[in-house]
């Protein structure tokens, strides 16, 4: 057993990261800890600060402003850390990528380890890509 | 002049979901001013709405926000519509007010969830989102999507809700009542909740006329204002309901006015499914070849309150101009009433109160101070501003004749 693999063992806990995105990722995360899905049992947590983070969910287009906010965090984040960008927009900037307030997508800006395509993606796609990250 | 500490909440905080920041001024545990930060969310969509056709622009005012996702697209066809003078069909209207009221169900039934999370009910806020579940797997049925339904075109909709889905429909809203009833007797009968939310928070209705605020916000004060009535549009003519509004202004007002509301939607979606089997059957859209040059201007009451869609065409596919206002917007104002005074445990609720949704207002200039960190200017300042410095140059004119 590798040490990430080590490191990703136990209950994941997750950091949100909102970028400048239209809220439907956002909700549908939090979709995935309410009881329909309940993530929770299995020790999937939200958690308030970065630093108690394994895994950093990224959603929305990033624009100017988000883009120093988010390599702080990141920088801040404790190492090993999993990165998924969420929807349309954190994979590739989706119908905002032409705006000009976009700042790249996520993956140009820190180091993705997993994609979660979708309009929102529906919570059933968000658990499997985790489930699927976290086999890898 | 005594100290103050400034407090910041965000940009990313564990009480929010979205990115915005507010600085709360405090001298002790007493609010005493506030300042709000936003543009963590700007997209520019205003600009880019005019790189797009009509029809491609209803997936981008979709992507505005997506918990009002229906009443942006409404705002946008009724200013098109007007435009080019196209009246919608009866069913194209009904299932429009369908899908407009479906979604004040499940975003009312969101916001009293993430209250009962800031007050530190957690049950609450499992419930209700246990019970907004089924509002969605109607969404995905109808439409074929849980958010973001790409249900509306100008002259009507995409879809159709066929008469087998209709029984559907009625099952499922059935179940919603009786689970909305056991969510209401919750949260009206608790103890806990009146203590924490009788009396904070207060917007009186001068406050609110002073403002500008819309929406449950306004109507939570007296101030019975609704587009739906007051500039009619789609299937609200035709059916019966009415306004519900509070007198005390204080959060829990709030709160009882949105789970009230929810009780007006099922029954405007009853009397409209009513209708829907009396119209014909695909008979969804008009036809509409070009947009003549003009403007139009849209109105929707989306959950929060009135989405103003400003339309300028030029007789292109694509709109000239496009200016969106939306209903956080002037809500959000209302901080610097409701919050000064509290304590900074209730500006938690308070803030949470006006139910804000900042990727819907993310439209406005900010500019900084760069030496302090601190001076902040929005367009407004700017704009008095160049004014001021306008009539500075005028002046100097005049003396020097």
């Amino acid at each position: 057993m590798g040490f990430k693999s080590y490191c990703f063992k136990k209950s994941l806990w997750v950091f949100h990261f909102g970028g400048a995105s239209c809220n439907n990722c956002d909700i549908e995360i939090l979709d995935c800890l309410t009881p329909r899905h309940d993530l929770e049992r299995f020790g999937i947590l939200l958690v308030g600060s970065i630093r108690h983070a394994d895994v950093l969910l990224v959603n929305g287009s990033i624009n100017h402003h988000d883009r120093e906010r988010l390599i702080e965090i990141y920088n801040q984040a404790p190492k090993p850390i999993l990165v998924v960008a969420i929807g349309a927009c954190g994979c590739t900037g989706g119908l905002f990528a032409e705006s000009i307030t976009f700042a790249g997508p996520v993956d140009k800006v820190i180091p993705v380890d997993a994609y979660i395509p979708g309009c929102p993606p529906k919570p059933e796609a968000i658990i499997a890509g985790i489930v699927k990250l976290v086999n890898k | 002049m005594s100290r103050k500490t400034l407090i910041p909440i965000g940009p990313y905080h564990p009480l929010q979901e979205e990115p915005e920041l507010f600085k709360l001024y405090c001298d002790g545990e007493i609010v005493r001013d506030i300042q709000w930060v936003t543009g963590y969310n700007h997209r520019s969509i205003e600009k880019l709405s005019e790189s797009k056709t009509y029809e491609q622009v209803f997936f981008l005012v979709e992507r505005i926000c997506g918990i009002c996702s229906t009443s942006h697209p409404f705002a946008f066809a009724n200013a098109v519509e007007e435009i080019a003078g196209i009246e919608p069909t009866d069913r194209a209207k009904y299932i429009r007010s369908i899908i407009g009221e479906l979604e004040r169900i499940h975003s009312h039934l969101l916001w009293v969830g993430l209250a009962g999370h800031f007050l530190g009910y957690n049950t609450v806020f499992m419930w209700a989102w246990k019970y907004r579940e089924p509002v969605l797997d109607l969404f995905e049925m109808i439409t074929g999507n849980r958010n973001s339904y790409a249900m509306f075109r100008v002259g009507g909709v995409r879809r159709d809700i066929e008469t087998d889905k209709i029984v559907a429909i009625r099952k499922i809203l059935t179940d919603v009542k009786t689970k909305t009833d056991l969510l209401t007797g919750a949260v009206m009968d608790d103890p806990v909740i009146h203590s924490r939310l009788k009396g904070v928070g207060i917007l009186t209705k001068q406050d609110v006329l002073d403002y500008g605020a819309v929406g449950p916000t306004a109507r939570a004060s007296g101030v019975a204002i609704d587009v739906r009535k007051d500039d009619p549009y789609a299937a609200y003519p035709l059916v019966d309901w009415k306004v519900i509004t509070a007198q005390e202004g204080d959060v829990f007002a709030k709160a009882e006015v949105r789970l009230l509301e929810m009780y007006e939607s099922i029954s405007i979606i009853e009397q409209c499914l009513k209708g829907l089997e009396k119209e014909k059957e695909g008979d969804i859209l008009v036809k509409v070849n070009e947009i003549p040059e003009g403007i139009g201007n849209g109105r929707a009451e989306a959950p929060r309150g009135e989405v103003f869609h400003f339309v300028m065409s030029d007789g292109s596919n694509s709109p000239a101009r496009h200016k969106i206002r939306a209903p956080s917007y002037v809500n959000i104002a209302t901080f610097k009433k409701s919050c000064v005074g509290q304590t900074i445990a209730d500006a938690t609720i308070t803030l949470a109160g006006v139910d804000p949704c900042y990727c819907c207002t993310e439209r406005m200039a900010v500019v900084y101070d760069v030496h302090s960190g601190e001076k902040i200017m929005n367009a407004r300042e700017l704009i008095d501003k160049s004014i001021r410095r306008s009539q500075d140059i005028m002046e100097e004119l005049k003396k020097s004749k």
